[in-house]
């Protein structure tokens, strides 16, 4: 159907029957019918985590989870959100923690119940294998579950699909904390490069090129040298 | 031939020592353990209610694991080996569930459906004692090159081996592969009435003075009879008869202590294996100085 | 009720009835064959703990008592299956144990809560008695 030459759909938004047009994201199309964000919006470019939507379809059984900011409207969308997911984040001293194969379990002991039904899998948008980084920390494979939990946005949607009742976002970034401290250790050339400023290696350089005209400056960056190719 | 290995999360995390072992001495009988990929928590204890569907998710995923393992030429043949005693129970418990109740296969595959594959149920589990046994005795005795002389060993069976009727590597009434096993290891065997009681389990966790009861039981009976050390082959039944037994002591306060050992490290240290590799360092109590005394270290 | 051709006479009430279907649905197990022979029992490594012996809460679920579900036994059960091994009648009993322990479980009951255990416990435990205990015994 048609609307102004708008190709339109109809979703509905916690329960009210809406005509949007089809091609915007699932936020805009809430904005286009009236509602203000005030919750369960942030950065709208899919990276923060604030927008987690789940949403059926009519006709369809299957519950769908999504980012209201990235995800295109579709006709029979019924839609609702989640902006806040009831969770403890447990506090720890990353100075204080040990790289061991229980450290897990002494901070989140419930990821002991996960069932491997990776429901938390199909619920996540970034299509992250999320039950495959819940299992990885009950193994304490710190490496793996850092790795896999990598674009993991914290959007809860996981851990209110969760059946053991697993905050597995929290388990991630525990995970991934532990991995960049304690196994990748600190990263040495940036520490070695900040010594070198600090030693005043590069102050010649520096003033040389504050002093450069706009012409020299550019060819200079032109023909810079290229380490990654 | 490559063979599909399960080593459960207690392999990796708290019991290493079984891990290592177990890799090293199946390599010395030309046994390939391949680390199943993308495994996942077996969740232990197997679901006895008639409805539940969800609890055989986990172990049937790693079954399912082993047939893409199998498919895509990682191991040879559709059959997994595990090592832990309560993991192998498990799994072969959900296997059979599978493959006995189609209402429960259906749903089971539904829940499953975001797999790229479909388990079929025909994956074999396999407990190592089954596969050493299956290899026959002979051909591990062949590859002793210091065999146990003089260590009077009691296999301990624990539970989950050999119950229910059914899902055991042997017989639940009179069981003999863990003692076969042992003679052809050169070792002394110690039989004892409490080699199949339950050391108590999961009650580790809430009720360890009744652990502490169950096992000081079994370990008394083990000396009784004569034994030196006790051989297991579950990391719960080693934790609750080894690490238990500071508990063990102070409630019973004339308890001798006796090491703890896995059936993995007695074969790694009769094959002539390293230190690194007969991983006896790790076990609470330590086995080392016993076995010094006895000339096998 | 007492009869005086016929003794003592129970008839089950409809609740009773429909508490032990239940269980027997849950457990698949055919409890009415047991004949109350006690090996179960006797094998059993934990009837210290226990305030009914397995064959007593066999028998309570025949007459459908629904008290089995209040006892201390089904908690202490570590399902090693020797009462299974040992039923001359083939009953697992340690599945009935586990219909039992469901029956309460699946009324958001938690027999033992994950904050009572300690950072020690959490560090030192292995991790099979800890996702054993939690699978057992938390809802």
């Amino acid at each position: 159907m048609t609307e102004n030459g708008n190709n339109m759909v109809t979703i509905y938004v916690m329960g009210k029957k809406q005509s949007v047009p089809a091609d915007l994201t699932i936020m805009k199309a809430m904005e286009y019918v009236g509602h203000q964000f005030r919750r369960g919006a942030g950065c709208r470019g899919g990276f923060c985590g604030a927008c987690a939507t789940v949403y059926r379809k009519k006709g369809s059984y299957k519950l769908q989870g999504a980012l209201a900011c990235q995800k295109i409207v579709e006709d029979g969308m019924i839609i609702a959100q989640i902006p806040f997911n009831p969770q403890e984040k447990k506090t720890y001293n990353i100075n204080e923690l040990k790289a061991e194969a229980n450290t897990f379990l002494e901070y989140y002991p419930e990821i002991a119940r996960c069932l491997a039904c990776n429901t938390c899998t199909k619920a996540c948008p970034q299509d992250i294998m999320v039950m495959d980084y819940v299992q990885a920390a009950l193994r304490g494979d710190i490496v793996q579950g850092a790795k896999l939990s990598f674009d993991c946005l914290g959007c809860g949607l996981c851990a209110m699909r969760c059946p053991a009742e697993i905050v597995p976002y929290n388990v991630g970034q525990l995970a991934r904390r532990l991995e960049s401290k304690y196994v990748e250790g600190p990263t040495e050339h940036v520490l070695k490069r900040c010594e070198e400023i600090k030693e005043g290696k590069y102050d010649a350089e520096i003033e040389e090129l504050k002093k450069m005209d706009k012409p020299t400056l550019q060819q200079k960056y032109n023909t810079r040298e290229m380490r990654i190719k | 031939m490559n063979v599909a290995y399960y080593p459960g999360c207690t392999l990796k995390t708290t019991a290493k020592e079984f891990d290592i072992s177990t890799k090293a001495s199946a390599k010395a009988l030309g046994i390939n353990l391949v680390e199943l990929p993308r495994w996942n928590c077996c969740g232990t204890v197997h679901a006895l209610a008639k409805d539940d569907v969800m609890h055989h998710l986990a172990p049937l995923r790693n079954l399912l694991r082993v047939e893409e393992a199998q498919q895509s030429g990682i191991v040879d043949e559709k059959r997994v080996v595990a090592l832990c005693a309560i993991c192998y129970n498990t799994l072969k418990r959900s296997n059979q569930a599978f493959n006995s109740d189609s209402d429960k296969a259906g749903k089971v595959r539904e829940s499953m459906n975001n797999e790229a594959n479909v388990y079929s149920g025909q994956v074999e589990v396999e407990h190592l004692l089954e596969t050493l046994r299956a290899q026959g005795w002979d051909k591990i005795q062949a590859r002793v090159t210091k065999p146990l002389k003089g260590l009077k060993v009691a296999p301990y069976y624990g539970c989950l081996l050999l119950r229910p009727r059914g899902i055991g590597v042997d017989n639940a009434d009179n069981p003999r592969i863990f003692e076969d096993l042992l003679k052809a290891l050169g070792a002394e065997v110690v039989d004892f009435g409490y080699k199949q009681k339950c050391c108590g389990s999961y009650h580790t966790v809430h009720m360890v003075d009744v652990v502490a009861d169950l096992s000081n039981r079994i370990l008394m009976q083990a000396q009784a009879a004569g034994a030196d050390i006790v051989a297991t082959a579950c990391p719960l039944c080693e934790y609750n008869l080894g690490n238990r037994q500071t508990e063990i002591g102070k409630k019973y306060p004339k308890f001798n202590g006796i090491p703890i050992v896995y059936f993995t490290q007695l074969m790694a240290l009769a094959f002539g294996l390293g230190e690194d590799e007969t991983a006896l360092g790790m076990n609470k109590p330590d086995p080392r100085p016993l076995l010094r005394e006895r000339g096998l270290m | 009720m007492y009869s005086e051709k016929q003794g003592l006479v129970l008839h089950p009430s409809p609740a009773n009835k429909v508490f032990r279907d239940r269980v027997k649905e849950l457990s698949g197990e055919k409890v009415e064959l047991c004949f109350q022979c006690g090996a179960c029992s006797s094998g059993c490594p934990m009837t210290q703990e226990m305030d009914y012996l397995p064959s007593k809460v066999i028998r309570m679920v025949q007459l459908g008592l629904d008290e089995a579900l209040e006892s201390k036994t089904i908690w202490v059960c570590t399902t090693c299956f020797n009462c299974e091994v040992r039923c001359p009648r083939g009953i697992d009993i340690a599945n009935v144990m586990e219909a039992l322990r469901q029956l309460v479980l699946r009324k958001k009951y938690d027999h033992i809560a994950l904050d009572q255990l300690s950072d020690e416990q959490l560090r030192e435990l292995p991790q099979v008695a800890i996702i054993s205990s939690l699978r057992k015994l938390t809802a």
